[in-house]
């Protein structure tokens, strides 16, 4: 087994495309997306119509890939999106996949 | 007044709304808002196409650029509301001014019944107009934006795509185009699931906008008390400019209350999509929940009444 890094990012829906983009940008291979809802500091968000929905990207990528990734959510959307970024250790096989 | 509530889709949106005040177990399922809004925008997109396919065009002119006007009256006028009463940032009076200036669809539907119930006749093309509002308000809010100092720069041509080919505008112009090319008689094999259960499911659908509604009241107490008067001040105000320019531009009384319904109306599909990328530092629990707890309530249940005197009175 292979160590990698998986980025988690629960933000809202409305960046999901922009985010597809910059993830292929900053190099990442792939990633998950699942329809979230929850709540935090900027309110509940239901989920309940369009404009209130969160999404969940996971993307499992090397460590370089995953400080762009860390980095860039930061310095682009922390300030005016909700959104939350984390990293974790995973083990996968196949580590040329990611 | 009272007459107004007592229609099936006035009752389901008060029990939708008095089941998110109590907290009722009421949860329709995530899908359903986005099924029925596809719905209706695309079932009233296609009823004005085929208003349209009879209508002479010529005749179109003078009132479409009457809603244009509007459409970017509005927003100058709510601005500076905004800012100096209001005490809002920029940011936030521009995406605020912008969906005063916009328009709800469904609260176009809701007066079209309005009207049907009462046997006024209104013009064939007010569907064209319900359009034409929709995105000149969402331009100007942008442009006051960008030109009051908004610090981020959003993609010309993500916004582009995002305000004339959002969900609503193409779903409408989706359904006008089909309509219109179609006629009434192309149109008959799906005039069941389009016209006639139109008003059931609208029931549907208001009864989950009031679930929303009621959610959305639930801030109020964050965005504070000049919002919630701003809210029903506000079309008032656009409502009047609507029944003047409508009788200025020649509509009859139904089609004058259509227009001051549109100019009253707020939007709360196509602007906050536009709003959230082109102005994302604009808060959108402010927007949202003038747009959505405040002004489409009213509206549904005190404005129309209004503006369908203020059409009578100026005739």
């Amino acid at each position: 087994m292979n160590k990698v890094k998986l980025v988690t990012i629960i933000t809202e829906s409305v960046l999901e495309s922009r985010l597809a983009e910059d993830l292929g940008r900053l190099g990442a291979r792939g990633y998950t997306l699942i329809d979230a809802r929850g709540s935090g500091s900027r309110g509940m968000r239901s989920a309940d119509w369009d404009q209130n929905q969160n999404i969940q990207i996971e993307v499992i990528c090397n460590e370089n890939v995953a400080s762009a990734i860390l980095d860039h959510c930061q310095k682009e959307y922390y300030s005016n999106f909700a959104m939350v970024v984390y990293i974790t250790d995973v083990k996968v096989l196949r580590p040329e996949k990611f | 007044m009272i007459e107004n509530l007592l229609d099936p889709t006035i009752l389901f949106f008060l029990i939708g709304l008095f089941a998110g005040i109590v907290r009722a177990e009421l949860r329709l399922p995530e899908s359903i808002y986005e099924i029925l809004s596809i719905y209706l925008l695309l079932a009233i997109g296609l009823k004005g196409g085929v208003q349209l396919s009879t209508t002479d065009l010529g005749v179109i002119i003078v009132p479409a650029s009457g809603a244009i006007l509007i459409g970017l009256i509005i927003p100058l006028i709510a601005y500076p509301i905004l800012r100096r009463l209001g005490k809002f940032s920029k940011a936030d009076a521009a995406a605020i001014a912008a969906h005063y200036g916009s328009v709800s669809a469904v609260t176009y539907a809701v007066v079209l019944i309005f009207l049907d119930k009462r046997g006024v006749r209104y013009e064939d093309y007010t569907t064209v107009l319900l359009v034409l509002l929709e995105i000149p308000a969402i331009a100007v809010g942008i442009f006051i934006a960008r030109l009051r100092a908004s610090k981020v720069a959003p993609s010309y041509s993500r916004l582009l795509s995002e305000v004339f080919f959002g969900r609503s505008i193409y779903l409408l112009l989706a359904g006008l185009l089909v309509g219109f090319v179609l006629g009434p008689q192309g149109i008959d094999s799906v005039r069941i699931v389009f016209f006639d259960l139109f008003k059931g499911v609208l029931a549907i659908f208001l009864l989950e906008m009031g679930l929303v509604a009621s959610h959305r009241l639930n801030e109020l107490r964050r965005v504070g008390a000049f919002l919630f008067f701003f809210g029903i001040g506000m079309p008032i105000l656009s409502g009047a400019l609507g029944t003047i320019v409508g009788w200025g531009v020649g509509l009859s009384v139904g089609g004058t209350t259509v227009l001051a319904t549109l100019a009253g109306s707020a939007s709360y599909i196509a602007a906050p999509a536009a709003m959230r990328i082109a102005v994302p530092d604009a808060n959108p629990t402010l927007y949202l929940t003038a747009s959505l707890g405040i002004t489409f309530p009213f509206n549904l249940v005190v404005g129309i009444p209004i503006y369908y005197w203020m059409a009578t009175t100026i005739h």
